[in-house]
């Protein structure tokens, strides 16, 4: 029978190692019921979202605590935009200063979740704002 | 226009969404399915199975890598488990593949079995059918690699390759039952680890002792190392002399029946179940059946005999 299942892509851009978030974001996820595509670490702002393209998802996940976040995370959003796919959601976490976060917000990032924060109150974030695209 | 027609004109976001669609069964993918049908059956496709950890999307990479420096153009549909308890799953064989991902020339998708047994979702022959239409000239199924009952794989595809590391050991006569049936190619990856040499010695040994038909495809057993690119060349070479056969053989023919056998009874299948169960079910029967069932006043043959004999779901 016919049912539409949200597909994430959880990934890690530029040269951090640190994947312990990511890992368990995607596992949230995954127990949240949504299909996630796990593409690992060191990935290029273009290969994530040639990644997300070929995958159909409806939400970017993206998990950064190098520092990087105000050059990777509105990259990706540009090039999002590029190839005319910024139907599909962007938000991250990791460590990122809050007074960081509005200038993300106003880039295109949808939200944004730093450390300490449940894995709950980011699945009912998903769930709440993150739909399946018709 | 339609989904199809933006497929034939290269559109990959076009050709990502109709995926979508048929992996969550909607009933337009059938109609875009139809229009792409006629252009489909261009494609080589080559299966890839092996249990998890083996290096099978290590593999894909490689291979992936070999076919476009020949300047073709390569599919990749690498299929892992659903969890049976939500219902979500971990997609991670792109990991091992992303530095193709941004190559036009390469399309990579990644599919979750949602409840499908037999290494593959229900979706795959029709992801494959899709990229066929793409255009592509390779079309690589990677199969979940748990248990040892994945043999739909062999009517997916031309060429099934079984990808083995060393160190199985006695393991190997336990399970050579059911692989030295389906596998074309045999691989032992990891073969820069201790035993490679040994369990390649005893995979030929056993594939020797099949005894085949004349003029049958003998597999051979190939020694690669994944991580690093070594044999990789000599694997597509066996790739290739395989598919060579299948065409001087006439096997091929037969592949090709069988194939469109599968599909055809795949999908009568399906469509039954979901248009009488759909049927039954907003018409109210099936409450009634599960009541009957549950005061046992019927049984579910009976059950299942009526809805038939009453046409009850036309
Ligand atoms: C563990 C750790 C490491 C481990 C990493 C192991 C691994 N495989 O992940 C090791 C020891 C390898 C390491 C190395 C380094 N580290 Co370190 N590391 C940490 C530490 C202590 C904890 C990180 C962690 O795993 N937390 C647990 C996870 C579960 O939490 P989390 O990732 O924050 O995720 C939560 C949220 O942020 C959010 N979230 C995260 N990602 C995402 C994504 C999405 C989509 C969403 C919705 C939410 C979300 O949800 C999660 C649950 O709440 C932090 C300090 C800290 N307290 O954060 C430093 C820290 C991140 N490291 C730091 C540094 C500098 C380094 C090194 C450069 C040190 C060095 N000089 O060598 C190296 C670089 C490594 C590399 N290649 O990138 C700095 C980063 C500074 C910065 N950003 O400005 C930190 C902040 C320490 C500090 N205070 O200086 N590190
Ligand atoms: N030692 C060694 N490790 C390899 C080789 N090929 C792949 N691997 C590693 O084996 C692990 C599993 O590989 P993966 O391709 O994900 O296996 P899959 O589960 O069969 O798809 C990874 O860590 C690879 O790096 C190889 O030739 N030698
Ligand atoms: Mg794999």
């Amino acid at each position: 029978m016919a049912e539409r299942r949200l597909r994430v892509l959880v990934g890690k851009p530029g040269l951090d190692g640190h994947d312990r978030g990511a890992k368990i974001i995607a596992r949230a996820f995954r127990d949240a019921g949504f299909e996630v595509i796990y593409t690992g670490l060191h990935q290029t702002p273009e290969q994530i979202v040639a990644a997300s393209i070929q995958e159909d998802v409806d939400l970017i996940a993206l998990s950064i605590l190098s520092g990087a976040h105000n050059t990777l995370l509105p990259a990706v959003y540009s090039n999002l935009k590029e190839k005319g796919a910024e139907d599909i959601m962007l938000m991250a976490g990791g460590v990122i200063p809050e007074d960081d976060i509005p200038g993300l917000k106003a880039a295109g990032i949808a939200e944004i979740f730093t450390p300490g924060t449940s894995t709950e109150v980011i699945v009912d974030w998903v769930r709440t704002n993150v739909h399946p695209r018709a | 226009m339609t989904l199809a027609e933006r497929v034939l004109d290269g559109d990959i976001r076009a050709a990502a969404r109709l995926m979508r669609d048929i992996d969550d069964r909607m009933k337009s993918a059938v109609t875009e399915l139809k229009a792409l049908y006629p252009h489909t059956g261009n494609a080589y496709i080559l299966g890839l199975t092996g249990p998890p950890g083996a290096g099978k999307s290590t593999l894909v990479d490689q291979i992936v890598a070999a076919y476009r420096k020949k300047d073709l153009l390569v599919g990749v549909v690498a299929i892992d488990p659903t969890s049976p308890f939500t219902g979500g799953a971990i997609l991670g064989d792109r990991i091992r593949m992303n530095r193709h991902a941004e190559d036009p020339g390469v399309f990579i998708r990644s599919l979750a079995t949602r409840g499908a047994l037999g290494g593959m979702s229900r979706s795959t022959m029709d992801v494959v059918n899709v990229m066929d239409a793409m255009g592509m000239d390779v079309v690589i199924v990677e199969t979940v690699g748990v248990g040892q009952d994945e043999v739909d794989i062999v009517s997916t595809a031309h060429t099934t390759a079984v990808v083995m590391v060393p160190g199985l050991g006695d393991d190997i006569q336990a399970i050579k039952a059911g692989i030295l049936e389906i596998g074309d190619v045999f691989v032992v990856n990891k073969a820069d680890r201790e035993g490679a040499e040994r369990t390649a010695r005893e995979l030929t040994t056993m594939l020797e002792m099949k005894h085949p038909e004349p003029g049958a495809w003998l597999p051979h057993v190939v020694r690669t190392e994944g991580a690093r690119g070594v044999g990789i060349e000599e694997l597509v070479e066996e790739f290739e002399a395989h598919r060579a056969y299948l065409k001087t053989s006439g096997h091929l023919q037969r592949l090709i029946e069988e194939r469109n056998a599968k599909l055809f009874a795949d999908t009568l299948r399906d469509e039954l179940f979901d248009t009488v169960f759909g049927a039954i079910r907003d018409n109210g029967r099936y409450q009634e059946i599960l009541k009957g069932l549950r005061e046992r006043s019927t049984d579910p043959y009976s059950a299942v005999e009526q809805v038939l004999a009453a046409h009850a779901f036309s």
